[in-house]
């Protein structure tokens, strides 16, 4: 594989820098869900190219979030995050974990909404709608990402991961994963 | 060092990991396989909120710890959680009862920690309360399930009741590393979250119809200090035997 020379960066502001590594990173694929990237789920917080006196021109300090604070993913993300600049050139890199304020699905992209959605995970809803504690509370209306039916059910609140919940479809009988407020 | 900020954060960690071990092992043992996926989503919360609490433990050792060696290297007596937390599984009425004991305390206890002066604690507390808050509906939903369902269901959340309410009076009771945990700003007031804690098991108790054990009952404590039931050393025996025979040892 060919390691992009990074002199030509030279030139090149800081803000021009940080943009192409957005870029770079919207390539980087959370493990659980392929089709959302690490910025379309708002894990990315933040990140600054910071000039050096060294051959490598450039530091990139990135800044990330975990979604759930056991989530098994983050390690792979991580590893993902730096490859992927490395591949771009960019070997000096500093992954900073921050967890105030903490990652709520509201940082989700809306293209990573709809990504999940025709992958047939339903996207998350706004978070005031039920993150209280209280048993038994209205269940909330989750349209199924298949036939667009409200009439869906909570099966269990735990899914395949951490971040979902099962439902299944009383229209169309679909079984479906949502990836719930947080 | 601050060896009460060390010793508080490291309470906050064992619980969790005793809690989360407990849980897991019930993976591949729950009742019906969605509740199986629950509990071991819980365990995994547990074992990520006590990396973040061992993490900052080590850095405040400033001694070359590492969150493994806090978790694999210490004995029993390092060890502060709670008694409740090492307790055995029993039947799936005592494992969601005791979780929901917890879960109710610990959602006021992260819920007050994020106001802690303490940046990375407050901020671990921030993180983790969305999780808890799960973990406090989920465990909810099963005391009233089982205590308001069959003849069966109802005796077993009861005679839950007598082998975990003795436990829950340690959650509240503070040690001296905690007591300056208040006074230096940092802690959470038990006092304050113990009564949010009774008003919170009288409401789910009586949905499911389930007594509040009356009286002055005489509760075991000790946990914090250390002092523990034989039960964590069967724990730790089988949770740090890798590292204990082969120092080192990675995957
Ligand atoms: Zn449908």
């Amino acid at each position: 594989m060919e390691i992009p020379d990074q002199h030509n960066n030279r030139q090149k502001t800081a803000a021009q820098i940080e943009k192409e590594v957005w870029a770079i990173l919207e390539n980087v694929a959370d493990p659980e869900v392929p089709v959302l990237s690490v910025v379309d789920l708002g894990v990315v917080r933040n990140v600054q190219a910071l000039a050096t006196q060294s051959e490598e021109n450039w530091k990139i300090v990135v800044s990330y979030t975990p979604t759930y604070t056991g989530c098994p993913a983050m390690d792979t993300m991580k590893m993902n995050m730096r490859l992927a600049l490395i591949q771009a050139g960019y070997k000096n890199v500093d992954l900073t974990q921050v967890l105030s304020p903490a990652w709520t699905t509201d940082w989700m992209t809306e293209a990573g909404k709809d990504k999940l959605k025709a992958y047939g995970i339903a996207p998350p809803q706004y978070k005031q709608l039920v993150c209280t504690p209280d048993s038994f509370q209205q269940e909330e209306a989750i349209p199924c990402p298949r036939c667009n039916s409200y009439h869906t059910r909570l099966v269990s609140q735990f899914g395949s991961t951490a971040c979902k919940a099962l439902y299944q479809c009383n229209d169309c009988k679909e079984p479906f994963d949502y990836f719930k407020c947080h | 060092m601050n060896s009460s900020l060390l010793n508080y954060t490291l309470q906050l960690a064992d619980n969790a990991l005793i809690i989360g071990h407990r849980n897991s092992e019930w993976c591949g043992h729950g009742p019906i396989l969605e509740q199986d996926i629950a509990i071991s989503n819980i365990a995994l919360d547990y074992i990520g909120q006590a990396r973040n609490f061992y993490q900052y433990a080590a850095k405040l050792t400033g001694n070359g710890a590492t969150e493994d060696s806090l978790a694999y290297l210490r004995d029993a007596i390092d060890y502060k959680n709670c008694l409740l937390t090492e307790l055995p599984n029993g039947d799936w009425a005592q494992t969601t009862l005791r979780q929901f004991f917890f879960s109710t305390y610990q959602y006021f206890l992260y819920q007050q920690l994020q106001q802690s002066t303490d940046q990375q604690l407050a901020a671990i507390a921030e993180k983790a309360f969305k999780e808890v808050t799960y973990h406090l509906r989920w465990s909810s939903e099963w005391v009233i399930r089982l205590g308001d369902g069959t003849e069966e269901s109802r005796g077993r959340m009861l005679h839950a009741i007598d082998e975990l309410w003795s436990f829950t009076g340690e959650l509240f009771e503070g040690d001296s590393y905690e007591q300056q945990a208040v006074n230096d700003g940092y802690g959470v007031v038990l006092q304050d979250i113990r009564n949010s804690w009774m008003k919170k098991v009288a409401t789910v108790f009586e949905e499911a119809t389930l007594p509040i054990p009356a009286g002055n009952i005489w509760m075991q404590s000790c946990g914090k200090k250390g002092i523990h039931t034989e039960h964590l050393g069967f724990i730790l025996a089988e949770m740090q035997f890798l590292q204990r025979a082969y120092p080192g040892a990675e995957w």
